[in-house]
Formats: C-alpha cells, sequence, structure tokens
C-alpha cells in the first residue's frame, strides 16, 4: 500500500507523490504475565518491504527494575518514544526520589501516545511489568494510547497470528475437561518459543533471533533463541 | 474494504495419515451485520472429494452451481467420476477464465485420491493453484489460521486427532476475527466414510 502511494507513477502528477512520514519497520512482540512473574519477548529483525535492515535489534527496552517496554512498527517513532519516556521518567525519580512503578507508568504511557493524538507515534506497545503484590500484568496500546491490562497479549506484524493461540494455549479457550494449572516461567517461556517459531514461517518481518527478557521477584534474566534466518 | 471480506467467513483443510479434513465456519453477513449463523461453504462433489468456497456468498454459490454443471457433463460423457487432479484443473480453469472480473472466491479442495492418499489445494480467486503438503487455508482469518495451524498441525495425524486439531485452529482463529464463526463444520474424510461434525462455538 505505501509502494503503491509514493512510487511515482507516470501518470501521476507531484501533487500526489507527497512526503509520508511513516514506515512500518515490522518485528513482533509476545508478552504473559504469571501470578510471580513477567515474561516478555521480541524477535530482532528490523525491516522495510522486501529488506532487512538489521538482524540484530531487539525491541524491548528495560524501563525499569520492574517493567519492560515491547515497541514495535515505524522504528524511529520507537526510538523517540522510548527516549522520552526514559526523560520523563528520570524526572519522576529526581522529583520523588523513587523510582516509578508499573501502573502510573503504563499510565504515562497512554497519556503520552494520547498526546499526538493527530500526528501519532505509529507503533504497536506491550508494557510488562510486576505490581506492587508481586504478580505480572501486561498492559497493551494502540498507537494513540488506548489501553487494556491484561494477561497475555501479543502484538506487531504478527500479533494477528500468534494472538488466537495465545488464547487456546493459556486462557485454554475451547479447551474443555482440563484442569487449570497455573502458569510456571519455564511452560511461558516454552510457548514464546513455539509462537515465534510458527510467526516466522509465515510472516517475512519476523525472525533472526528471540530475545526474552523475565522478571521475578528476585532476579532479571535474559536470553537469546535463534529462528529461521530468511 | 475488499470485496473478498463482504461476506465473511473461513475455510481450513489438513492432511492426516490415511484421512483428510476440511472445515468452514458458518456464518453469513453483510460486512459487521450476521444475517444467518448456518451458511455453509464447503460442498461434496463426489463421495472422497470436498471443495470448500470461501469469500462473496453470492460467487460461492454460483461457483458451487457452475462447478456442479460441469461435473455432471464431465460424468455423463465419460462414464466415470473425476479425479481430484481433474476437478482442480477445471475449477482452475473455470476461475482463469473470468481473469479480468473474477469470482470472488479462493477456493480449498480436499479429496482422497484413487490411491486413497491425501490430496489438498488451495487456489486464489484467479485459479493460481498451490499444493503443500501441511495443510490450506483461506478466507477472512486466513492469517489467524496460518498461527494455529503452523503450530498445531504435525504429520501422520489419525482421523480423531486430526479433527481436535483442524477443529482447535479453526474455532480459535475465528475467535478472534469479527466476520468469521459462529459455528463451525468439520469433514473428516476417510477410505470407507465420511464423517461429518458440528462444532459449537462462541457466538459474538
Amino acid at each position: 500500500m505505501i509502494l503503491a502511494n509514493t512510487e511515482s507513477n507516470s501518470s501521476l502528477k507531484s501533487h500526489n507523490t507527497r512526503f509520508n512520514p511513516y514506515d512500518d519497520n515490522g518485528g513482533s512482540i509476545v508478552a504473559i504475565g504469571g501470578d510471580d512473574f513477567v515474561v516478555i519477548a521480541s524477535d530482532t529483525r528490523l525491516s522495510t518491504g522486501f529488506s532487512i535492515y538489521s538482524r540484530n535489534q531487539s525491541k524491548l527496552f528495560k524501563l525499569s527494575k520492574k517493567s519492560i517496554l515491547g515497541s514495535s512498527g515505524c522504528w524511529c517513532d520507537t526510538l523517540t518514544l522510548t527516549r522520552l519516556l526514559n526523560a520523563r521518567m528520570q524526572m519522576y525519580l529526581h522529583e520523588h526520589n523513587k523510582e516509578m512503578n508499573t501502573p502510573a507508568l503504563a499510565q504515562m504511557l497512554s497519556t503520552m501516545l494520547y498526546y499526538k493524538r493527530f500526528f501519532p507515534y505509529y507503533v504497536s506497545n506491550i508494557l510488562a511489568g510486576i505490581e506492587s503484590d508481586g504478580s505480572g500484568w501486561i498492559y497493551s496500546y494502540d498507537p494513540i494510547g488506548n489501553v487494556e491490562k491484561c494477561k497475555f497479549r501479543a502484538g506487531g506484524s504478527s500479533g494477528v497470528l500468534l494472538q488466537p493461540l495465545l488464547d487456546n494455549q493459556i486462557m485454554l479457550s475451547n479447551l474443555q475437561n482440563i484442569d487449570e494449572q497455573p502458569l510456571s516461567l519455564e511452560k511461558a517461556i516454552k510457548i514464546i518459543q513455539d509462537v515465534f517459531t510458527s510467526a516466522a514461517e509465515r510472516d517475512i518481518y519476523t525472525g533472526d533471533e528471540i530475545r526474552i527478557m523475565s522478571i521475578t521477584a528476585d532476579c532479571f534474566k535474559e536470553e537469546k533463541i535463534q529462528m529461521r534466518k530468511d | 474494504m475488499s470485496i473478498l471480506e463482504y461476506n465473511g467467513g473461513a475455510v481450513v483443510a489438513m492432511k492426516g495419515k490415511n484421512c483428510v479434513a476440511i472445515a468452514s465456519d458458518k456464518r453469513f453477513g453483510i460486512q459487521a451485520q450476521t444475517l444467518s449463523v448456518n451458511f455453509e461453504k464447503v460442498f461434496e462433489i463426489s463421495p472422497h472429494l470436498y471443495v470448500g468456497l470461501p469469500g462473496l456468498a453470492t460467487d460461492t454459490q454460483t461457483v458451487y452451481q457452475r462447478l456442479k454443471f460441469r461435473q455432471n457433463l464431465y460424468e455423463l460423457k465419460e462414464g466415470r467420476s473425476m479425479s481430484p487432479k481433474a476437478f482442480c484443473a477445471m475449477l482452475a480453469n473455470m476461475l482463469y477464465e473470468k481473469r479480468f472480473g473474477p469470482y470472488f472466491v479462493e477456493p480449498v479442495v480436499a479429496a482422497l485420491d484413487k490411491n486413497n492418499e491425501p490430496f489438498i489445494v488451495a487456489m486464489d480467486l484467479l485459479g493460481c493453484m498451490t499444493t503443500p503438503d501441511d495443510f490450506v487455508v483461506n478466507g477472512t482469518c486466513s492469517r489467524q489460521l496460518y498461527g494455529m495451524c503452523e503450530v498445531l498441525w504435525e504429520p501422520n495425524l489419525e482421523p480423531d486427532d486430526l479433527f481436535e486439531t483442524i477443529s482447535q485452529a479453526l474455532v480459535n482463529a475465528c475467535d478472534r476475527d469479527a466476520v468469521s464463526g459462529w459455528g463451525a463444520v468439520v469433514y473428516i474424510i476417510e477410505k470407507d466414510k465420511v464423517t461429518i461434525k458440528h462444532v459449537k462455538t462462541r457466538m459474538d
């Protein structure tokens, strides 16, 4: 679609080839929150159209000890947004002498997105964080700051492919006679690995490597898993 | 919005061990408004050959009627039933005849051939065929279906497991599509029987 609009067609005059400030750089985010952990993952491919800018660009941003942001879409907007977020968090720290907690951060992100209601940041954000009671929660956003608090979410270019699978495997939707057990961190990471492998199979904007960050009460962990690179 | 998404609906077919399955949702609507919840998009062509026609509902019916007409002529002329391969060639040809004013359907074919080998085909609206060896999907929630099938499907599924796999794939994919769902129907095609199961789904 973007190609069709910007590529100059010989029969069209110049007023039809206006500067387009947005690009879609692809990438996918998956986040899962449990009773005592939160885990978020992204792929590391950065692309535009049929070409790849980087095979090694994580889309995860560790914002505080208790929260991680995953942001995909227009990469320049992601960079600007996270830079501003960090600045605002720094100001909060200096003013209140404490780190911002997850719900406050979630609300601030929503406000910052809506502030640009008529020239939005073209990004799909997923914020994963531990709350004051130690439980893990996910906040997912649309580009203009609508926010939903939930236990799991897939976003970015493969969000559509992955979300029904998470519904099925985590919420156990459309499954009967299965006793629901609390989700463990190991199981969550296994599901993430499976869904990313599936996405890399069908989505050209997702692939190369999975970066996984997890937070529990006592530790922060980061790991890499290789994916197909074609 | 594409005319292919005007009525909504999805079809998926999968290969199993000596069996094949094809399933569709049952919704018929005009954009967001649901008009009927028993509009099936999968049709029996012969005992081991089924075709699913998701897309514009009027073309689903027209294409099915024209297929049936051509198939009847073939059987009268040749005195034998059509092979899945011949059927697909005919369907593809029929679609390509309308290259510049196409029927807005994206067919899925599931069959057992004369050696009882599973056979699946998917086409685009112009009749471009693809024959993978795992599963095929088409319709408004094809992206959701790809995500589901890619994880759930495995080689050599027995008929019961194949039913569970294809149903879970279809139902969970439809739950994330506003214009698909409202009930589903699954056909499990084996050498000496075809099992038709109607699956209840959430109706919102």
